[in-house]
């Protein structure tokens, strides 16, 4: 509780509830821990001041507004619903404090969102899209006194502005765990004589060309290769986030082109449908689709959003700075595999995914290591010192590996690998 | 079945009386919304309907959105009135819209750092206008001298159109293969419409009211507003008088893919900053409905796409506040839709029972 800040009060909050549109009840208080959060960030100076306090703003006064491009029937969206909730529930939030939009396009409806829950009187507004990533800056300037955090997008240092924030997951780990099951299974398939060593061809049907669908893509291809060297894989670019029958009738095409497993990163539950129709095993993403495909889906490469919402919601509180770019994994509990499907996973799976996640969480072992692969037959030091092109990944590559979402929270990693055939349609 | 009620043709209804049925019609269609609600959610329809209201006025920003969503589909409406009232099956409208978009986003990237904003935005209007003018008259040349089908023609030029789109995102993406342009300008803010009298969206409901205002104007004064209506009527009857029926077809469908351009740009300048497939949000289609529905009244068609606008912004806060999503909102409009479509059939037709009925 903060109270020291009586003098810059009454002018705070006028121009506070002008700018914020304070709620009612915020006002019939007029204590000071209410209007300290906003009339911190209003006065500037004054936000150093507030540091040392426990928290400037107590759980019962905030209010967190969330824009999601789906809603719970989709993945992706799904996942962030779900660490919404762990986040309410982690900081005892009323479901009153908790505004979601969905269904919210990459237009301007975007901005329209941000600015109407900054009307509602949020202190701190989520978006999860990447589109829209330029609306909700365009919501941050205009509203200084809110703090905007947006996932997966990659201008907030770009932007210069403080209340504008970038967060992602290490998710490219849990693509490589969810690798190493599909590997395993593989080489089940092999050591079965169902399938010949070089006929290993995985399927990947992927949304869009660019970094965070191919470091997706290739640390999973990564993990798959660790322990089935003679694997490779086939991707296939949708265009879209969310096609259910496109994915699906891609899935399938893959297969009769020879693919004897598939993976997806996209949103939808076709390409595990397309699996299941195919009779091939699949690795998942977002949520666990053992319900969608019984018999195909082995486990799916997730994350825990909430240990990011709770995060950030209570550097809010504690009146903190939030980080500009912010990507955790394993070592922090927020990357890991769904549930495996103990019915269809290769023996001895589960035994497996633990000495590699504790690795991941220990630090020893990184999904990009150079050594691991090459690219046109070089390795990645050896294309940086040739220059050209390549001497712009200088900056990510040093000890050995290609460091994934350290620079900036958005994955950066976007080399088609040799082992790879991804063409864009 | 014989028996009961017999049918008849009204000569003419009076203005009052087919209001009272249309505002019966209304009521009538809350009413169902309300039990539908109630039967499939639980929730208060009282309180849903408040929300919705709450959602679409209850704060000065969302009055505005809500303005600008009837604005924004009140332009295509009048956009495609010429060539409906013609007879001429204009389905073309997304595509006519989202050529007028690309050139408007064209402009805003490589004119943005070396045009004033006096210059841009006029440019910006004039172009995008052409080019949706010049998309509507690809069909209607062939309609013309081929007499091929246009409700086919325009509607697969949509799809040309989205491919088009396609091609400028890739050309404009950033960062590559991300499939998303972002904001256009978003520090200079060049091209985009400027603020008036303390809001964003002026310019937007002063373009699109003159644009309305014109054409109602155009239609029912003007000769070639004549002309439209009779080539609607019976292109024979127009031939016989003497009214070169080509010439009015090429003529109409340029004014109305102009329109649909100009509604290209101004969604683009004003709203969205950007450009993607989705900039249209249907409303080349949602259009249509407005158009008809209204039959060509340009105050109709301003009430019912205010309406409809109502209803989206709406949507947003019984999403929310509910946990609805837009599935039931949409279920609302389209119950209340066809109350009112269906209030049409009142209106034409008086129900009377059979002769020597008991009554």
């Amino acid at each position: 509780m903060k109270r020291r800040l009586t003098g810059l009060l009454t002018a705070a909050v006028l121009c506070v509830s002008a700018l914020a549109g304070c709620s009612a009840t915020e006002n019939a208080g007029g204590t000071a821990q209410t209007a300290d959060q906003p009339a911190t960030a209003a006065s500037g100076g004054a936000a150093t001041e507030v540091s040392g306090e426990q928290f400037v703003m107590s759980a019962q006064d905030i209010k967190v507004g969330a824009i999601v491009i789906g809603d719970e029937n989709e993945g992706y969206t799904a996942a962030h619903l779900n660490g919404l909730e762990g986040m309410k529930a982690a900081l005892g939030l009323t479901d009153e404090q908790l505004l979601v939009k969905t269904n919210i396009a990459d237009t301007e409806a975007c901005y329209d969102a941000a600015t109407d829950l900054v009307d509602q009187g949020c202190n701190i507004i989520f978006a999860n899209s990447f589109g829209h990533e330029t609306y909700l800056m365009q919501a941050a300037e205009e509203h200084p006194e809110v703090q905007f955090c947006h996932a997966t997008g990659y201008q907030a240092a770009l932007s210069g502005l403080e209340n504008f924030h970038n967060y992602f997951t290490a998710i490219y780990q849990s693509r490589y765990v969810s690798g190493v099951v599909a590997g395993m299974k593989i080489n089940e398939m092999i050591a079965n004589g169902e399938i010949m060593e070089e006929d290993a061809k995985i399927g990947y049907v992927g949304a869009f060309p660019f970094a965070e669908v191919i470091s997706g893509f290739t640390s999973f291809y990564l993990g798959a290769k660790s322990v089935c060297p003679s694997v490779t894989m086939t991707v296939r670019y949708t265009n879209s986030w969310g096609d259910l029958s496109l994915e699906k009738e891609m899935a399938k095409q893959m297969v009769a082109d020879g693919c004897v497993l598939l993976s997806q990163h996209s949103d939808t539950v076709g390409t595990p449908t397309g699996a299941q129709e195919s009779g091939v095993p699949c690795v998942g993403y977002n949520i666990s689709m053992i319900s969608a495909a019984p018999d195909s889906a082995l486990t799916s490469a997730t994350m825990d959003w909430s240990v990011y919402y709770t995060y950030a919601v209570k550097s809010v509180l504690e009146g903190t700075p939030i980080a500009t770019d912010w990507a955790q994994g394993y070592p922090e509990g927020v990357n890991l595999i769904t549930e495996l499907n103990e019915a269809i996973v290769a023996e001895g799976t589960a035994e497996k995914v633990a000495e590699i996640e504790a690795k991941l969480t220990a630090g020893t072992l990184n999904v990009f290591d150079t050594s691991t692969f090459t690219v046109g037959g070089k390795t990645l030091e050896e294309l940086i010192a040739e220059g050209g092109d390549y001497a712009k990944y200088a900056d990510y590559v040093s000890d050995g590996y290609f460091h994934e979402s350290e620079l900036a929270s958005a994955p950066a990693f976007d080399l088609i690998i040799d082992g790879i055939d991804a063409q864009v349609d | 079945m014989t028996g009961g009620f017999h049918l008849t043709k009204r000569d003419g209804i009076s203005r009052g009386k087919a209001v009272l049925i249309r505002l019966v019609a209304v009521l009538l269609s809350l009413i169902v919304c309300g039990l539908v609600i109630m039967a499939i959610t639980g929730d208060n329809p009282v309180e849903v309907y408040a929300a919705l209201i709450d959602g679409a006025v209850g704060s000065k920003n969302r009055l505005w959105n809500t303005i600008r969503s009837m604005m924004l589909l009140l332009i295509v409406a009048v956009g495609l009135t010429p060539a409906f009232k013609m007879r001429f099956w204009n389905i073309g409208a997304e595509g006519q819209i989202l050529v007028g978009g690309i050139a408007a986003a064209g402009l805003m990237i490589y004119g943005g750092g070396s045009l004033p904003g006096a210059v841009l935005i006029p440019l910006i209007l004039i172009v995008s206008t052409v080019s949706g003018l010049l998309w509507g008259l690809i069909p209607a040349f062939f309609k013309a001298y081929f007499n091929t089908n246009e409700t086919l023609f325009t509607l697969m030029l949509n799809y040309v159109a989205i491919q088009l789109t396609n091609f400028a995102i890739i050309l404009w993406e950033s960062p590559k293969g991300s499939n998303s342009v972002g904001v256009i300008n978003q520090a200079s803010k060049a091209g985009w419409f400027p603020k008036l009298f303390g809001a964003n969206d002026t310019m937007i409901v002063l373009l699109v009211l003159l644009v309305t205002v014109l054409m109602a104007v155009y239609l029912r004064y003007s000769k070639q507003g004549y002309e439209i209506a009779v080539v609607g009527e019976s292109r024979d009857t127009a031939r016989y008088a003497g009214i070169n029926v080509k010439k009015v077809i090429l003529r109409t469908m340029m004014i109305s893919g102009g329109i649909c351009g100009l509604a290209g740009a101004i969604i683009v300048c004003g709203a969205s900053h950007t450009i993607s497939t989705g900039i249209t949000g249907g409303r080349g289609f949602t259009a249509i409905i407005v158009a008809w529905m209204s039959h060509f009244n340009a105050l109709a068609m301003a009430l019912v796409s205010a309406f409809l606008g109502f209803m989206q912004q709406g949507a947003i806060q019984i999403a929310t506040q509910f946990g609805l999503n837009e599935n039931a909102s949409e279920i609302i409009t389209g119950i209340i839709l066809f109350f009112l479509i269906g209030s049409e059939f009142f209106i034409n037709y008086r129900i009377g029972r059979k002769g020597g009925g008991k009554g």
